[in-house]
């Protein structure tokens, strides 16, 4: 078995674009992908999440487009997208980062959106709205995990701001009305 | 004989039109061409479909307003069991609806929804209130005398009263974050919070846009229509949903024309001398008390 590799995310673009190379090359799709990713988006209130990447590979069959859209060279999933992708190259970064932004709400992001006369994508989502929808819509439809900590466990600080844990309140008579 | 320019003329006949205009019309119809929201306000887009209801939005608030503790843990579930309303020591819940049109269940967050002309604003007479060229209504604690007329004012039911004060009960209700984010361009804590992005923040114009292109690219997700685009005269938190919205809690018969209206011709004039009696009559026994005290001081010397 190979050795799986721990890629923060910010490394994955550079890894990524190695794997499309290959693609580029007439090898088999995801050789070089990473095994595994780690999601540290919110590692303030919950510890980052081992994204098994080759699992999830062989779980869609090799099929990039499932969580990829266009970007890998594939014809992508959803109908819409077809109008304009349905005989894409492969794209010059397919990491999520990449499209879908940290900062969802800077207000030059904002600006950029709405600014550009004829640009088509002014919704797309943030990267941690990116990850919940998409695994979370698959996980509910293929009976995986979907309970938030059943992928990522709350950090102490987790527990204090959801008050919960050791932080969960004194139980009162009637608790649940007021 | 004074020379009377074409333009001045042109002016009074004009301003006399519209006076005239005016006090033809319906209040309504008045205060809506008054004012139609800051242009470059902005607003959030809550996305029924896309809420998981995990919370995080209300555990965020309670940490950002620095809300006392809640009675259960935020990602206690039991809470769905009622419908709950936002209260003084919560500015926005999140509830859950089973809906004969959904095969899941659909949650559905409340807050203050900022409207354009917030009938909150326009029935309060200390004029605790202001609505910010960002969006958010906002109130003064120190000029509220704890009247409660913009809670029977507010077509959402969503100020609250903290009577922890028995003197001075002060309302309570979301700011949009204004004091710590909203002014300085930030979206608010819950939306930044949120997993799924089901809230989108951004300027209120681009959401409207945005809303009716969801709407439009996902055929069959979405009821054709977006609350609060013209619900009251416009809100700045505005809903789209995937089952007709009087079946997750909305009240769809609030009318687009903004409350403003009518409550400045009856709340205002006639109940207020009600809801300000409590204050009228301290106001009355202090004065009268300190004319006594004035008198009594007046014979000691
Ligand atoms: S929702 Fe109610 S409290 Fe909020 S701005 Fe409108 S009238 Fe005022
Ligand atoms: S944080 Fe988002 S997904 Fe979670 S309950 Fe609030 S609005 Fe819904």
């Amino acid at each position: 078995m190979k050795k799986a590799r721990k890629i923060p995310l910010s490394g994955l673009a550079a890894v990524l674009s190695l794997g499309l190379m290959a693609l580029a090359g007439g090898q088999a799709v995801g050789f070089d992908a990473p095994e595994e990713v780690t999601l540290d988006q919110m590692a303030d209130l919950y510890e980052p999440v081992e994204f098994d990447h080759a699992a999830h590979i062989e779980l869609t069959e090799e099929n990039c487009a499932v969580c990829h859209h266009h970007t890998t060279g594939e014809t992508p999933v959803q109908a819409r997208c077809l109008h304009c992708h349905a005989t894409p190259q492969p794209a010059e970064s397919v990491a999520c980062a990449d499209c879908h932004p940290q900062n969802r709400y800077a207000a030059s992001y904002l600006r950029a959106m709405t600014a550009a006369p004829y640009r088509y994508h002014t919704d797309i989502v943030g990267l941690k709205g990116a990850y919940h929808r998409l695994c979370l819509a698959c996980h509910q439809e293929e009976g995986a995990p979907t309970g938030c900590q059943e992928c990522h466990a709350r950090t102490e600080r987790g527990d204090r701001r959801f008050h919960a844990g050791a932080y969960a309140p004194a139980q009162r008579p009637q608790a649940a009305h007021h | 004989m004074k020379k009377v320019s074409r333009r001045s003329l042109l002016k009074a006949g004009l301003a006399g039109g519209v006076a005239a205009g005016l006090a033809g019309r319906p209040a309504s119809a008045r205060a809506t061409a008054s004012f139609g929201g800051y242009p470059e306000s902005m607003g959030v887009l809550v996305d029924l479909t896309r809420c998981i209801g995990c919370r995080s939005c209300e555990a965020a608030c309670n940490a950002e307003q620095h809300l006392p503790e809640p009675d259960l843990p935020f990602d206690d579930t039991s809470v769905f069991e009622e419908k709950r309303r936002t209260t003084e020591r919560a500015y926005t819940v999140v509830n859950r609806y089973e809906t004969p049109a959904a095969e899941h269940p659909l949650y559905r967050k409340i807050q203050c929804n900022h409207c354009n002309e917030p009938a909150c604003l326009s029935s309060c007479f200390v004029n605790a209130y202001r609505k910010t060229p960002e969006g958010a209504v906002i109130y003064d604690p120190t000029v509220c005398v704890g009247c409660r007329t913009c809670m029977v004012a507010c077509p959402f039911y969503v100020p609250a009263y903290a009577y922890s004060s028995a003197t001075n009960p002060v309302i309570k209700k979301c700011i949009f974050c204004y004091d710590t984010r909203l002014r300085y361009g930030r979206p608010p804590a819950c939306v930044e919070a949120c997993p799924q992005e089901a809230l989108t923040f951004g300027r209120r114009q681009d959401l409207i846009k945005m809303g009716h292109e969801r709407i439009r690219n996902h055929p069959g997700r979405y009821v054709d229509h977006i609350y609060g685009e013209t619900e009251v005269g416009g809100t700045a938190w505005m809903y789209l949903s995937s089952v007709p919205f009087d079946q997750v809690g909305f009240d769809t018969d609030l009318g687009t024309a903004p409350i403003i209206s009518y409550v400045k011709e009856f709340l205002t004039i006639v109940p207020m001398v009600l809801t300000i009696w409590p204050a009228l009559f301290v106001g009355f026994h202090l004065l009268a008390t300190r004319k006594e005290n004035a008198r009594d001081k007046e014979k000691k010397s």
